[in-house]
């Protein structure tokens, strides 16, 4: 994939993320101070379209994100080829895109 | 005179290709004195085969760069003082290129990734029309800078990581230049010179790590350069002018 | 010696510093992601499952990993914030500061967490 294509969905994805991870760092704090418990999580998430939104696009722009992170690390620090460097990201992409969705499900579908 | 003459500098000095090792050198320490100096009092006094490159002096040039102590550096106007640790100066050739012999790298794959960023200015008039007026003021004008100044010298190229982390990647110099022809408004070749710093040795390699502005001795900003470039590639990208 | 004709002294520089921090801290958060999802997936199951796995985050061992993951992913927003206005904005002097702010935000940020969680 071209250079200047995989920067552009690294940087709007990371331009998205900045005011979910802010969202998701006061979750935790907020959650943790109460004391994580599956009820306390699940009775937020449950049911509720917002955070099946939220955490939807949230998975979607971490996997893109994260794939050609980490594609741009193997290209650097390991050498490898184009068409390697390509497939690692689509697998990764796609790994945690799957499990990711799977967790949303999990969480907000009662 | 006779008591500062005294005293000495530990230099060690690289010898050998890409395979060597350093020697040892004890060099009289002079008042405002230079690494070139020090480089040339070695060649002069203690071993006349040891190979580097100079031609001005006078920081102009831009040809004596070698690593010191770690860093690269301009050695024609570097001073002794400014760079010496606990007594010692070590002087290596330019990182990221091949080494000649000692302390001469040579500077082939620097030139051409300056041609393959398309560093060249492409006139978008002959030389039988007028010449084009440009104001002084104008932003674009202004942004023509950033690479005039420019002397060719490599440290740049020498202290990017990510020039020795990606081979291909065209460096700091190239794509300030190609930046600073981007800005010229008498170019006429910035399609060709986007795709160029959009291409896998282009601009997005760029991790602002900002070694090339902190060590330039021209005083120039690469980093913000190539920032400009990936915004251009980008708008250009987005209106599907490359791919 | 050195068989190497140069060292890398720049290395320490806290701008390159900075991009390390935030290549690290990114590999380590798409590392840890997987295993993130999986344990929420553990609620397709059952909520008991889920509340199982929790417990075992009590422990102080695991508190301080969790903090880890907080301080990671602080550090790896305000480090990218950092980049984007570096790539998107005019130039600005001044990163070594603003690189050293971002981390600062980042260990006050992993505190609050502490602080929360105990």
């Amino acid at each position: 994939m071209s250079a200047v294509r995989l920067y552009v969905w690294q940087r709007l994805t990371a331009l998205l993320m900045v005011p979910l991870i802010i969202v998701h760092l006061i979750i935790i704090i907020y959650a943790t101070n109460r004391g994580l418990s599956a009820a306390d999580i699940l009775g937020r998430t449950q049911g509720s379209i917002a955070w099946g939104l939220y955490y939807t696009l949230f998975v979607a722009a971490a996997a893109i994100h994260g794939a050609i992170g980490v594609r741009g690390v193997a290209r650097e620090w390991l050498g490898w080829r184009e068409t390697a460097l390509d497939r690692l990201m689509w697998i990764f992409g796609v790994i945690l895109l799957v499990l990711g969705l799977r967790a949303v499900f999990a969480v907000v579908v009662p | 005179m006779s008591t500062t003459a005294e005293a000495t500098i530990d230099v060690r000095v690289w010898r050998g290709g890409e395979k060597g090792e350093y020697q040892s050198f004890a060099v009289p320490r002079r008042d405002s004195q230079t690494v070139l100096d020090v480089v040339t009092w070695i060649q002069r006094h203690a071993d006349p085969t040891l190979a580097y490159r100079f031609a001005c002096r006078v920081g102009v040039c831009g040809s004596c760069a070698m690593t010191v102590n770690g860093r690269p550096r301009w050695t024609c106007r570097t001073h002794v003082s400014k760079v010496i640790e606990d007594g010692r100066v070590e002087i290596g050739p330019l990182a990221n290129l091949p080494v000649i012999r000692d302390l001469a790298a040579d500077l082939t794959p620097f030139f051409e990734k300056w041609q393959k960023a398309e560093g060249t200015f492409v006139p978008s008039r002959t030389r039988h029309e007028p010449l084009e007026t440009i104001s002084p003021e104008s932003p674009e004008r202004q942004a023509a800078n950033a690479a005039i100044e420019c002397i060719n010298c490599g440290v740049c190229y020498a202290a990017c990581d990510t020039v020795r982390w990606s081979p291909e990647y065209f460096g700091p110099a190239a794509l300030n230049r190609s930046w600073s022809l981007v800005n010229d408004v008498r170019d006429a070749g910035n399609l060709k010179r986007l795709a160029a710093a959009a291409s896998n040795g282009g601009c997005h390699n760029c991790h602002s790590h900002q070694s090339c502005e902190q060590l330039c001795p021209q005083g120039l900003n690469p980093t913000a350069s190539i920032a400009g470039l990936k915004r251009r590639t980008m708008q250009a990208y987005i209106r599907g002018e490359i791919s | 010696m050195s068989t190497q004709p140069h060292n890398t002294a720049y290395r320490s520089d806290r701008l390159w510093l900075a991009a390390m921090v935030h290549r690290v801290s990114g590999v380590l958060l798409a590392a840890f992601l997987p295993l993130h999802f999986l344990v929420l997936g553990l609620a397709i199951e059952s909520e008991g499952q889920l509340d199982s796995f929790l417990q075992w985050t009590k422990s102080p061992l695991v508190k301080l990993a969790e903090t880890g993951l907080v301080l990671l992913l602080a550090i790896h927003l305000l480090g990218g914030l950092r980049v984007l206005v570096i790539e998107n904005m005019p130039w600005r002097n001044g990163q070594k500061r603003m690189a050293t702010l971002a981390a600062a935000a980042a260990v006050g940020i992993a505190g609050v967490f502490l602080i929360a969680l105990l």
